[in-house]
């Protein structure tokens, strides 16, 4: 699970201590957007914002750990759904693809070497794509119809949107913050 | 927080190693992806539920999940109905069906330490890559500790987002909470430095 020669103790602590941030964000009740009656549940922008503030590496990290403690049975996702079952669901795709969500975001941040509103702006929209292209992928798998389950997905699409662009402010400020968080983490 | 979905028993289902339910249940998923026909997948639906009975999963929980399947099918069945016709649609429900359940099986009849085991275990070959099978377990109760840390960091800046008339702002509630979040892994970070682990055999 966690390779100790590249891995601090201060490595290992920001990765357990976000894997813990992403399951409490699933704590925080989702927001109805506005009458639409789709809950927005915060848990998903946990990967992209860990990466934004980490960087990819430790980010990743933390959302492959995150991942795992659910897998094994602890209900720490949103609505306290755990277990390996989610993972075989046809939303599976998109828990897998938190992975690649912090990886992307994490990259970007680190390649434009700014902490900038636009950069980590960037860096969400294209960590909240990257999801998708785990996601839909795999609802295919279930539905034989890729198309069917892009359009399915499309439901997401503007919750994700409000989410990414909150979670980019965030990080923003806290960048702003506690500066120079991120010096010292190779990407 | 560390009971999880484990529901003590004593079944043959309860009894069998994790790791060989583990692999029947991935069998399992990668079947019901190749089957088509509604008999075939509601044969192994069948299945599923005896499994369900022989482990003697209570009646509440099997309710719980009755209910997540319900809106999960009327969801899924309503938008593939319409695109792809009833037919298609029956079968990707009968797979849903299949695949979350007998995954909820695995989870209510495996404990969390034997998966835990488990997988310690299946990462004994990768220790020559510098992988630490030991860690798994110490990694594990770190996160336990550090979630219930955070779950106290939350409420205080919920109350302090109350007391100051924000409670509603995301960024009045996120902000403070994402940098004491920070400052909460630089200590354990010093600690863990502190304590040597990383010199540990």
């Amino acid at each position: 699970m966690s390779d100790s020669r590249s891995l601090s103790p201060a490595d290992l602590a920001t990765t357990v201590v976000f894997a813990a941030f992403i399951a409490v964000l699933g704590l925080f009740p989702g927001i109805n957007a506005g009458s639409s009656g789709v809950p927005i549940v915060l848990q998903n922008v946990g990967p992209i914002l860990a990466a934004c503030l980490l960087g990819a590496r430790r980010g990743t990290a933390a959302t492959a750990l995150f991942l795992a403690l659910t897998a094994i049975g602890l209900p720490l996702l949103s609505g306290g759904r755990g277990g390996i079952a989610p993972f075989f669901g046809p939303g599976g795709g998109f828990l897998l693809g938190w992975l690649l969500s912090a990886l992307v975001a994490g990259l970007v941040v680190a390649r434009l070497k700014r902490r900038t509103l636009p950069v980590l702006l960037l860096a969400g929209v294209a960590g909240a794509a990257a999801d998708y292209l785990v996601g839909v992928p795999f609802l295919g798998l279930y539905t034989e119809d890729l198309w069917s389950a892009a359009v399915q997905s499309l439901v997401y699409v503007p919750g994700d949107a409000i989410k990414v662009a909150g979670a980019a402010v965030v990080a923003a400020t806290v960048h702003r913050a506690l500066p120079n968080r991120m010096a010292g983490a190779a990407t | 927080m560390t009971g999880g979905w484990y529901e003590p028993g004593t079944s043959p289902l309860h009894r069998a190693p994790a790791g060989v339910k583990l692999l029947v249940l991935l069998a399992l998923a990668a079947t019901v992806l190749v089957l088509h026909s509604p008999f075939l997948l509601g044969g192994v639906c069948a299945v599923i539920a005896l499994g369900y009975a022989s482990a003697r999963v209570t009646p509440r929980r099997c309710l719980r999940l009755a209910v997540t399947l319900t809106l999960l099918v009327a969801f899924v069945f309503t938008i593939q109905g319409l695109l792809l016709g009833p037919a298609a649609a029956l079968t990707i429900c009968l797979r849903l069906v299949a695949a979350f359940s007998a995954a909820e099986l695995f989870t209510v009849t495996t404990r969390v330490d034997a998966v835990v085991d488990t997988v310690e275990n299946a990462l004994r070959p990768l220790r020559r890559f510098g992988v630490r099978p030991d860690r798994v377990g110490l990694t594990v109760g770190l996160t336990l500790q550090a979630i219930a840390a955070l779950t106290t960091i939350a409420a205080e800046v919920r109350q302090a987002a109350i007391a100051r008339n924000a409670a509603f702002s995301v960024k009045a509630l996120v902000v403070p909470f994402l940098i004491r979040t920070l400052r909460h892994s630089d200590e354990l970070g010093q600690a863990l430095a502190v304590r040597g682990d990383d010199d540990r055999p």
